[in-house]
């Protein structure tokens, strides 16, 4: 019974994020305040821009995932922990270039569209992933890492079996703020056409429409508070089947 | 068993050896005490038994087989290795972590999990209580016996134990030094320990190895080392009042005198006397019909009354005993909580087995010592 309440608990903060930008949406196509705002709000249109946005998010981050846990594992290796310093110092640097500085130069090697999009947030999301894989795995007390070669353990199965469990929240972490704030500067990858909330606030600034403005940036909100509710779910599920 | 032959240790970058041409030898079913202040190499020397560090010089055997020439993984799976708490897995249950090297061995789940139930029962521990809780919800004490389950579990003739009761209070780990020397009397297993606590050192070790700066001071047995240290050094570690501490070593039961007065309750005090004239003992100890021994009755007493009273109407209780269990500490330690000169000895069944006096007590150790 427990049990069951909690994951009630767990899914009633998705039906509300959902059911709020449904809401949000109803809203403003039905009082969009002017005409012009009226041609852009339509719920055709926003499904679009929401399949935009939510695609290049998903696309990105997994790629992201894909390429920054295997290089965090690779770089906590002892062998590997002096490239893993300067690695991770590189990310830091890297991270202090502003998003749309990103996006800007992407798009003057790679042109316009939706795959410019992708690659540029893949590159910004990598850092807080790959920082998060090396600093969990490190933190990995000393003892316990000791222990499991002391019994004999594989190198890979210390890994699998020791190392990421342990550092499976803070990798969790790491995946969840490279989630969130690419919900954020996915609204960004309107400048390069490749649409999104982003669209909505860029007009709403250029035409200066109130509505248009506030819809864009509920709408990424709303998206970014369910991404960061399903992946505390998600390692809530890890966490207790493991 | 464990050899090592002339075993030097030096750490990059270092100019000291950690470990200096070390040659011992650890003999089958023998617990093998390191022991010395910190940075003595003592956990250096244990390490290199199992190979989580490379000596420089020289070979190590086990059991029979030098260790350079084995596989590393296979090496270790073969010796269980205790170290402080700390090394629980946090994230696995107990029965997990128990399970961890039969299941690196790949033995059947059902094998593993009988395994698992057998080890919690060998330490003490409740299986159907302990098995799915993890680490955090368990005392320190618990989680020490825990880790030498976790050690046990695929059955290694070896271990290795790396300080292992160091993180408990001191009642728990009289507790947990007594249940491991009790399982090892059942076991047999060759067991190298390293601790920096003398006390635990002549406690736990068949032998211990007092190392100082990388080298081997001295390899003796406990009463060895306490009776005659090697050097000036030795002597400050094992302390002053070391010879307080050989009392530890020797067991009540083992040196109890049977040549005393002994008397059924239902005796006359004339007999009684009589006994008295063939030996000094200071008491006659009264005995019911199963050699259960109901009081004393002090020499003075005796030789006062007259000789026609039955000795259980005179009897004292009797307070200053010892099981045969006891160490001569032990003993020692009741005579002067009674103030009095003996200490009578019961074994298992609660029989009369002997008594101890103070005189006796002091020839004893005055023989030993020598």
């Amino acid at each position: 019974m427990a049990h069951r309440r909690t994951r009630v608990k767990s899914w009633l903060p998705v039906l509300l994020f959902i059911g709020g930008a449904v809401a949000a949406a109803v809203y403003f196509v039905e009082n969009p305040g002017s005409a012009m705002a009226a041609r852009v709000l339509t719920y055709d249109h926003l499904a679009t821009l929401a399949a935009q946005h939510v695609g290049m998010v998903v696309i990105s981050s997994l790629l992201a995932a894909a390429t920054a846990l295997p290089l965090g594992i690779l770089i906590s290796r002892p062998r590997l922990r002096l490239l893993g310093l300067v690695l991770e110092n590189l990310v830091n640097i890297g991270q202090t270039i502003p998003s749309i500085a990103v996006i800007a130069l992407s798009f003057t090697v790679l042109g316009l569209g939706f795959n410019t999009a992708i690659f540029a947030l893949w590159l910004y999301s990598l850092l807080p992933i790959l920082r998060n894989t090396y600093a969990g795995i490190i933190s990995v007390p000393p003892g316990v890492r000791e222990a499991a070669v002391g019994m004999g353990m594989r190198p890979w199965r210390i890994l699998l079996r020791v190392e990421l469990p342990l550092a499976f929240p803070i990798i969790m972490a790491g995946i969840r703020t490279a989630v969130v704030v690419n919900v954020g500067t996915a609204t960004l990858a309107t400048f390069i056409g490749a649409g999104g909330f982003g669209h909505l606030i860029v007009t709403g600034i250029m035409v200066r429409r109130l509505q248009l403005l506030l819809s864009g940036c509920i709408l990424s909100a709303l998206l970014a508070m369910l991404c960061d509710h399903l992946l505390g779910m998600v390692e809530e599920k890890v966490k207790t089947s493991a | 068993m464990i050899r090592l032959e002339g075993v030097t240790k030096i750490f990059p970058r270092q100019r000291v050896p950690a470990v200096k041409n070390l040659s011992m030898e650890v003999g089958e079913g023998e617990i093998c005490v390191l022991v010395g202040p910190s940075g003595c190499g003592k956990t250096t020397t244990m390490k290199m038994v199992n190979r989580l560090i490379e000596p420089t010089e020289g070979k190590i055997y086990v059991n029979g087989r030098d260790v350079a020439d084995m596989d590393p993984i296979k090496l270790r799976q073969d010796i269980g290795y205790v170290i402080q708490e700390i090394g629980l897995f946090p994230h696995m249950t107990i029965a997990e972590n128990i399970a961890t090297v039969p299941r690196e061995k790949g033995w059947p789940e059902d094998r593993i999990q009988q395994q698992v139930d057998i080890l919690l029962e060998l330490v003490g521990l409740d299986p159907e209580v302990y098995r799915h809780r993890k680490p955090a919800d368990l005392s320190g004490g618990q989680r020490q016996r825990v880790g030498v389950a976790r050690a046990l579990a695929a059955d290694p003739p070896i271990l290795l134990m790396d300080e292992p009761f160091g993180a408990v209070d001191p009642i728990t780990r009289a507790h947990l030094q007594n249940e491991f020397l009790s399982l090892q009397k059942k076991m047999r297993k060759t067991v190298m320990f390293v601790t920096h606590d003398i006390d635990e050192a002549i406690k736990m070790g068949d032998r211990i190895a007092v190392m100082r700066a990388g080298e081997l001071v001295q390899y003796d047995t406990p009463d060895r080392l306490l009776s005659a240290p090697a050097d000036d050094f030795v002597a400050a570690l094992v302390g002053h009042n070391r010879a307080l501490k050989r009392l530890h070593l020797v067991k009540a039961g083992a040196v109890a005198r049977t040549d005393v007065a002994v008397a059924q309750a239902t005796r006359f005090v004339e007999e009684a006397k009589e006994l008295l004239q063939t030996n000094n003992s200071p008491v006659v100890v009264v005995v019911d019909g199963l050699n259960r021994p109901k009081g004393v009755v002090q020499r003075e007493e005796l030789l006062r009354r007259n000789g026609r009273a039955a000795l259980q109407d005179i009897v004292n209780p009797l307070e200053s005993v010892a099981d045969e269990d006891a160490t001569l500490y032990d003993a020692l330690s009741t005579m002067l909580n009674y103030g009095e000169r003996y200490v009578v000895v019961l074994n298992h069944n609660r029989e009369f087995q002997g008594i101890i006096t103070f005189g006796y007590l002091l020839e004893l150790m005055k023989e030993n010592g020598s």
